[in-house]
């Protein structure tokens, strides 16, 4: 008789329908703007919350509801988190100038990477050959919800890339752990000045803090010495 | 969506939000006085009958201090940050069914705010949402506890959810849906058995406890307060601000607190179910009375239950912290999803994952070991 689902049944009206988009959009394309114009680094990371949960909005008003959860607890909620640790972190908050940029060049590239991006996104909007598949810019008819739509083509027809996607994402994970700890311990080939880690700073890198608990997971150096880090580095 | 279901819908969102508010007040001096009942105290007795109007009290105070903004602030993220706590602890509370059906005049309304099918994802979305108002405030604020609490904080929350995310993953499963109140729906059962269908019993104690833990530490309560430690932190990402951006934060917390309650009891304790009192189509009461008492009942215990964990239990340290959740939390909730998902799925399955689980989880204990014991044969040298 009447709905509880508020959000959906905002979806279901023709006027707040368009008030929603109209919000959803003005939000997503300001904090995409505000990531590029503003000095600091943190404040940009702010306006890619906005535009994150903006598109999020958007996502909902598809009744793509799974979507939009997942870009906000995903994106939102820990890759931007993350981001947000690693400067605070590592101190590189510091306001940059717009003025003083040390590749000109990249302006122009990125203007023509930009215009291309656009036009390949306006070309796959208006044709299928590229996907083979129809794209589907009307709700989903009957049946279920699309979590169990998703939740089926994901683990039946789509299984095999399903979790190749998973074994890729681990292997990078595992990856970017091991190249960052053999940094700290043995030199690289060609670099024989201590990187990155300068004696002053904090013994700690963002990696290595979730799960850290003071050195009990630390690997043993080829020669059984990893305590004096630096020193290490520097023979 | 006609002019009824609007004003209904506005009604249990002002309703929701009164009722959160008074909570909060009521909880504060709750959680005093049973603090000080615990320490041998009286605790605040003087505004109203038994100092229960404290909490107004102080909350007047908050709202006429001075307004302070530090020099060295980063201003805008610093007037943000408050807002950015509230928020998502008023919204994370819509999804909670809060009790059955009611009829009034023709219109069955269900007692949630709403019951959007993303379900039980909207409070994970809330909660990371969370995380920034304590990492901004901290930042922001251009001193050095402060920024030490947030860093702090959000290691904390970050690795904290997927303990969280893993337990109620497991709710999710048993019940076929995501919807709050689809899971409620699911633990109802006959007035006679109602004990053994809901998910506490279903699932095993284990879930339930991974997320008591887990959620505990993601709302920053005691004993994983470790974000606003006074003794090393001052007072953590809160230390600069005063006045009503104080309350603010103070109010988001408290929120969280009942909010989690509340959800700890929707996903595990059958919401809203009890042995509701009746002889035969005989109700004791209205029929749509019980299921409120029922819900107010099992979150007023589960209140006490988090009052009674700060008055006991002291801070963990933090590599103690990251030890529970990374190495003991996680892995148990993921093998337990496993064995739920195998159990669902036919018994010799069970019983195939609990013993795969066990070699799993007795190889990682002596990774563990290993990597402890050469970690402390390199510091000997």
């Amino acid at each position: 008789m009447m709905s509880v689902n508020f959000l959906a049944a905002v979806a279901h009206v023709a006027v707040p329908d368009a008030v929603t988009f109209a919000v959803a959009a003005v939000v997503v394309v300001l904090g995409a703007i505000g990531v590029v114009a503003t000095k600091s680094p943190i404040h940009g990371a702010l306006c890619l919350v906005g535009t994150l949960i903006g598109v999020a909005v958007l996502f909902l008003e598809e009744q793509a509801d799974f979507l939009a959860a997942v870009q906000v607890i995903v994106y939102a909620g820990a890759i931007v988190v993350l981001f947000l640790f690693v400067m605070m972190l590592m101190g590189v908050d510091r306001e940059e100038s717009f003025k003083d940029d040390p590749m000109k060049v990249q302006r122009v590239v990125g203007i023509i990477v930009g215009a291309c991006v656009l036009a390949g996104v306006l070309i796959l909007a208006n044709v299928q050959w590229v996907t083979g598949a129809h794209s589907a810019n009307a709700p989903l008819t009957g049946r279920v919800s699309n979590v169990n739509d998703l939740a089926n083509s994901v683990f039946t027809v789509y299984l095999l890339p399903f979790e190749a996607t998973a074994a890729l994402l681990i292997t990078a994970v595992v990856g970017a752990v091991l190249l960052a700890r053999r940094r700290s311990v043995v030199p690289l080939v060609g670099m024989t000045e201590s990187p990155e880690v300068p004696p002053g700073s904090p013994e700690v890198s963002p990696t290595e803090l979730p799960g850290d608990d003071g050195g009990s997971v630390a690997e043993v150096a080829p020669g059984g010495e990893d305590k004096d880090q630096n020193e290490v580095v520097s023979q | 969506m006609t002019l009824a279901d609007f004003i209904i819908d506005l009604v249990r969102v002002v309703v929701a939000f009164g009722f959160l508010l008074v909570s909060v007040m009521l909880l504060i001096w709750f959680e005093r006085k049973v603090i000080s009942d615990m320490q041998n105290r009286i605790g605040p007795n003087r505004a109203g009958p038994f100092g229960i109007l404290q909490t107004l009290a102080d909350g007047i105070k908050l709202f006429f201090k001075e307004d302070l903004v530090p020099e060295r602030s980063d201003r805008v993220v610093f007037k943000l940050a408050p807002y950015l706590a509230i928020v998502p602890a008023l919204l994370s509370f819509v999804i909670i069914p809060v009790g059955g059906t009611v009829h009034i005049a023709h219109h069955a309304i269900q007692l949630q705010v709403a019951d959007p099918p993303m379900g039980i994802l909207f409070l994970l979305a809330m909660s990371g949402i969370s995380v920034y108002s304590l990492m901004l405030a901290g930042w922001s604020s251009g001193s050095k506890y402060p920024l030490l609490g947030s860093v702090r904080a959000s290691a904390q929350m970050v690795s904290y959810e997927a303990a969280l995310s893993l337990s109620i993953a497991a709710v999710v499963l048993v019940t076929g849906g995501l919807t709050t109140s689809s899971i409620v729906g699911s633990q109802v059962a006959h007035p006679t058995h109602w004990l053994p269908s809901w998910n506490i019993v279903r699932l095993g104690v284990i879930p339930f406890v991974v997320f008591l833990i887990a959620s505990t530490a993601e709302i920053n309560r005691p004993p994983f307060d470790l974000v606003e430690g006074e003794q090393e932190l001052v007072g953590g990402f809160h230390t600069e601000y005063s006045s009503l951006r104080f309350a603010l934060f103070f109010l988001a917390e408290f929120m969280n607190t009942i909010t989690m309650s509340a959800v700890a009891v929707t996903l595990f304790l059958g919401g809203p179910d009890g042995p509701i009192p009746h002889s035969g189509t005989h109700y004791l009461g209205p029929k749509w009375i019980w299921p409120i008492i029922w819900f107010g009942a099992k979150v007023t215990a589960f209140l006490f239950f988090q009052v009674w964990l700060r008055a006991t239990l002291p801070r963990l340290r933090y590599d103690q912290l990251m030890n529970l959740g990374w190495k003991i939390l996680i892995p148990v909730s993921l093998a337990w999803l496993l064995i739920v998902g195998a159990m669902k799925l036919k018994l010799s399955w069970g019983i195939a994952a609990i013993v795969a689980s066990l070699v799993l989880g007795v190889g990682m204990v002596r990774a563990l070991a290993v990597g402890k014991r050469d970690a402390a044969i390199s510091e000997r040298g």
